[in-house]
């Protein structure tokens, strides 16, 4: 058994996990963070990424309209790439209550939020494709965040900065001694077993952490909700649609990279169902439906994919439980002062957007656990990748010679980065995923620098197989660029990782399977069983749980 | 934002036919081809507009990719679309400027014809033509008539109203200033079957514009040209005729389509001459024709491939006693319009052509036919044949 000396131990990659690595590792202390699966694999890749201006709680929850917004102006700053400035509008339609808009306008103006009311026409020019008969707008700074891309430049940032990352490795023990918390113990993929020592361990779980805590004997209940999604093929939308009214199902639309997505339906489920969790029919009828009413085009356009996440809601006594009207407020948890066990801090709660918040106050409480003195620096410090302000014309001049589209699409995604990943020699370029412009050279900077082990894994560095044909003309060049340029560990045949991404790309077409889409995954089929005869080629190795499709 | 009346990119399910059919696609690494130009960039386009690729110029509006496609994605569409709305271009352009003029080169040059026609071929003019304005030196250019279609026309406007049943001739630049032969070929054969010509006032349909970006200018002879043409369907027989495929495309649904025209006035009583002749043939009305003893061998345009109109040509061709017809296989001859006149795309026009010119070695035949007369000039020029219109074709077997 391999055994690993820290300072610090973080379980889960998430958002919240990922800043809380980086923010130490800008400390100076020495840090390794455990994910049992893929950076953002959880909760962090299964939201609809929207950059909140904090409008959408003004009404309800000024304490986390307040953190929005503050984290808005930051994150703009030091993750620029990973974040569209789109601007957001909040629309009141016909049949909904006239009130809530002044309430709405009145709560940005406390929580300190540029909210500004706009006439029908003004909407209509800064979103043409908008239901003709809304009756009043109000403009919000709202944005889009990337997750995957905020999660993996965090890591790649804290990686640079000397901490040990560990994916594919599941926490399964940890380990107490006396009154203490030493470690943890963990089991690497194919049963490596791994034990990490350190003098303090931060449980940023998200909705796992009532099952870490139960690790180390201890208590804390999770309020799973969980949250579906729709992605339309295109770019439906320029900027954030919101309705104007009491939070509820279906009332978002949000642009992210090509698509757009529509959100989202709120269901109470039980704590033993994380695992196991599944878009259902009627949700995805309530989110066209009423996304529809927001963009009438809906309805003509193509549907991708639908997927679900699990909001990780802590029930902390004195807060009201159950579905969107408990807040969404951070939680920090000192388990030592709590429940009388030394050396482990718990967070969750919050947002994507409040990630870097929640790492700032972990890490805090770290070093004061620890007797350190360290500043935080992330919210000046920025990303990989959003160095210097980007200007896509700069570079995409810089890379004459290169399809244009080629250019913006890796800057878009990685930001400066770009420099380490186009080269002007043919085969750099090469295009593997034509629908999200991924070259053969992105993929192999993927595969050599960003902690990469299967195609899924792939497909959240560079969004391969996340258009249109969901993979149908990408994922077997990628699983041959596997074989060439992956990572030593090739226990793994790349038919199986070709078909293990196709499963997953099917598991999130499945509940959609109607118009275009089904055309499409006719076609696959066809491709892959009717040509390739990929079902019929048989894998020794087990599958995992179903973990209901993926954005 | 998005151009909600052309979404048919959605609809595309990746299989990647289209790229195979793109001649452009298979001749030049330049081009990525229909797909990646079309739907795929679609929806990069739709999400900043400077991801436009600039090799999108490449694509010659020949329509042979909508013609492959399963899911009816108007691909070539998009492309120009595409091409004109996000691509900036310099204003200054003077060969493309008098290249896509048709109508005002053609009236200048029509009054010096003799001389236009000299001056042209002389190599020191191509030479400097190459090096000023990027017109490559080895193309032919067609010649001028000498005095237009029009004004032969209005000599015997009066006999024609002499007929009944009469249709109204679009009759396009090319007949007008380069190749008056075919329009007074067109009045003989109709007038052999008892049908009357109408000519009216018209401007270039606008597929040359279109072509070098002048799309502002396309609407403006488009409207001009619905208004002009259903103004005249009222005094005879309300169909609309051309002898050129392209015309009758522009006509038909670059207008609608591209433009965002309505054309409905002139949508379904357009069609292209042998359409025309076709119905007339299947009434009854077949003009008395006497054995030609000629062998050709058929090129099919691409534009009237897209408007679906080739099988009406190959039927008449077959009623034409004594043609010994061979088919070709169907190539792009890659002259597409003005693109063979441009330095920049000579070459890959060339090379989509060779495919064809070999085709038409090894048919052997005395004359090649095809509707078209830009493919016509392109075929003329890389192959040692005369190319004639299939109208001029049934006008020499008429007794
Ligand atoms: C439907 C929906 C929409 C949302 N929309 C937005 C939005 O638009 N904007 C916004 O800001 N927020 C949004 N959120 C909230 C946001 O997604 C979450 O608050 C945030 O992603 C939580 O991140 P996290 O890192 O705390 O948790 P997670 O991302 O869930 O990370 C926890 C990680 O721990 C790992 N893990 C679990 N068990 C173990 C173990 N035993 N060993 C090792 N690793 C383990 C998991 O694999 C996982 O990767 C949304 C949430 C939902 C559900
Ligand atoms: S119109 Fe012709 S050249 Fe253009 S993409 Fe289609 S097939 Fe290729
Ligand atoms: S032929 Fe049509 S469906 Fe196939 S790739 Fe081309 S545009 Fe798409």
């Amino acid at each position: 058994m391999r055994t690993i000396e820290t300072d610090v131990i973080i379980i889960g990659g998430g958002a919240t996990g990922a800043g809380t690595v980086r923010d130490l590792s800008l400390r100076g202390i020495r840090a390794v963070l455990v994910e049992k699966d893929d950076i953002a694999f959880g909760t962090t890749g299964r939201n609809h990424g929207l950059l909140h201006s904090g409008a959408r709680y003004a009404v309800n929850d000024l304490e986390s309209a307040r953190e929005c917004i503050s984290e808005n102006r930051i994150l703009k700053k030091i993750a620029a790439h990973c974040i569209e400035d789109t601007g957001g509008l909040f629309v009141t339609l016909p049949e909904d209550e006239r009130t809530y808009h002044d309430r709405l306008l009145e709560g940005c103006r406390q929580a300190g939020i540029k909210a500004e009311e706009i006439s029908a026409r003004e909407a209509f020019s800064i979103e043409p494709n908008l239901n003709r008969s809304i009756i009043r707008a109000i403009k919000v700074p709202d944005g889009t965040i990337d997750p995957f891309r905020l999660a993996a430049s965090n890591v790649l940032d804290a990686v640079e900065h000397g901490a040990l990352i560990l994916t594919h490795t599941r926490v399964t023990g940890v380990i107490v001694e006396g009154t203490r918390v030493a470690g943890i113990t963990c089991e690497k993929d194919p049963g490596e077993l791994i034990n990490i020592r350190g003098r303090l361990v931060i449980n940023a779980a998200g909705v796992w952490g009532q099952h870490i805590c139960s690790l180390a004997g201890i208590e804390l209940t999770m309020y799973p909700s969980k949250g579906s999604m729709v992605i339309i093929d295109y770019r439906i939308n320029g900027v954030v649609v919101n309705r104007c009214r009491k939070p509820s199902d279906g009332d978002i639309i949000v642009p992210g990279d090509t698509v757009s997505l529509i959100g989202t339906t709120s269901k109470k489920i039980d704590y033993d169902k994380i695992e196991y969790l599944n878009v259902d029919d009627d949700e995805i009828e309530v989110l066209l439906r009423d996304g529809e009413k927001l963009i009438p085009n809906l309805s003509r356009t193509r549907v991708l994919r639908a997927y679900c996440g699990v909001r990780p809601l802590v029930d902390t006594p004195g807060k009201q439980a159950g579905g969107r009207s408990i807040s969404r407020g951070i939680v920090l948890i000192d388990h030592e002062e709590r429940d009388g066990l030394e050396g482990l801090l718990t967070i969750a709660g919050g947002k994507l957007m409040t990630y870097r918040l929640m790492a700032e106050m972990a890490s805090d409480m770290t070093c004061l656990k620890l007797g350190i003195k360290a500043e935080c620096s992330t919210h000046k410090q920025p990303l990989p990748g959003s160095e210097t302000k980007i200007s896509p014309k700069k570079h995409i001049r810089a890379f004459t010679g290169i399809p244009e589209s080629v250019v913006g699409s890796t800057l878009y995604r990685h930001g400066q980065r770009v420099r380490n990943i186009l080269k002007k020699d043919k085969k750099n370029y090469r295009i593997i995923c034509e629908c999200e412009m991924v070259t053969e050279g992105e993929v192999e900077y993927a595969l050599k620098n960003l902690n990469v082990k299967d195609i899924v894994d792939l497909r959240r560095r560079t969004r391969i197989g996340m258009g249109p044909c969901q993979g149908e003309l990408c994922a077997y060049r990628a699983a041959g660029l596997f074989k060439e340029l992956g990572p030593g560990n090739q226990s793994v045949k790349s038919s199986q990782l070709l078909r293990d991404f196709l499963e997953e790309r099917w598991k999130g077409i499945k509940p959609v399977l109607w118009g275009d889409s089904l055309r499409e995954a006719e076609f696959t089929y066809w491709i892959y069983q009717g040509l390739f005869g990929l079902g019929d080629i048989d894998f020794t190795k087990r599958h995992g749980p179903d973990e209901g499709g993926d954005r | 934002m998005i151009n909600l009346e052309n979404i048919s990119f959605d609809h595309c399910i990746k299989c990647t036919v289209c790229t195979i059919y793109c001649p452009v696609a298979r001749n030049t690494h330049l081009f990525p081809g229909p797909k990646q130009s079309g739907p795929d960039a679609e929806r990069l386009r739709i999400k900043n507009p400077r991801l436009v690729d600039a090799s999108l110029k490449y694509c010659t509006n020949c329509k042979r990719c909508e013609i492959a496609c399963p899911s009816n994605v108007k691909i070539a569409d998009i492309i120009q679309d595409a091409k004109w709305k996000y691509t900036r271009v310099f204003w200054f352009r003077p060969r493309d400027f008098f290249m896509s003029r048709t109508d005002l080169a053609g009236s200048a040059a029509t009054m010096f014809a003799p001389l236009v026609n000299f001056v042209v071929s002389l190599t020191i003019v191509k030479l400097l033509m190459e090096f000023f304005l990027r017109i490559p030196s080895a193309r032919a250019f067609p010649t001028y008539n000498n005095g237009t279609f029009t004004s032969w026309f209005k000599k015997i406007r009066g006999h024609q109203g002499g007929f009944k049943n009469r249709v109204t001739y679009f009759h396009g630049c090319f007949v007008n200033y380069n190749k008056r032969s075919l329009g007074e070929d067109l009045v003989r054969v109709l007038n052999s079957m008892k049908i009357g010509v109408d000519v009216v006032r018209e401007k270039c349909c606008g597929v040359p514009l279109i072509a070098n970006g002048y799309l502002t200018r396309a609407r403006k002879n488009a409207r001009y040209n619905i208004a002009s043409l259903s103004e005249q369907k009222k005094s005879n027989s309300g169909i609309i005729v051309t002898t050129s495929s392209s015309c009758a495309f522009a006509l038909k649904h670059e207008y609608a389509n591209l433009l965002g025209l309505d054309n409905s006035a002139i949508y379904s009583n357009t069609e292209y001459i042998t359409k025309y002749l076709f119905d007339r043939f299947e009434d009854g009305n077949i003009p008395d024709m006497k054995p030609v003893h000629i062998r050709a061998a058929y090129h099919a345009p691409c534009h009237l491939e897209r408007l679906g109109g080739v099988m009406y040509t190959i039927d008449i061709l077959k009623r034409i006693p004594g043609l010994d017809l061979v088919i070709l296989n169907s190539e792009c001859c890659g002259i597409a319009g003005t693109y063979g006149f441009k330095k920049e795309y000579y070459k890959v026009s060339q090379d989509i052509g060779q495919h064809l010119f070999k085709l038409i070695d090894r048919a052997n035949p005395e004359y090649v036919i095809t509707d078209c007369e830009t493919c016509a000039m392109q075929i003329e020029m890389n192959t040692q044949y005369q190319v004639i219109h299939p109208v001029t074709l049934l006008a020499m077997a008429l007794k």
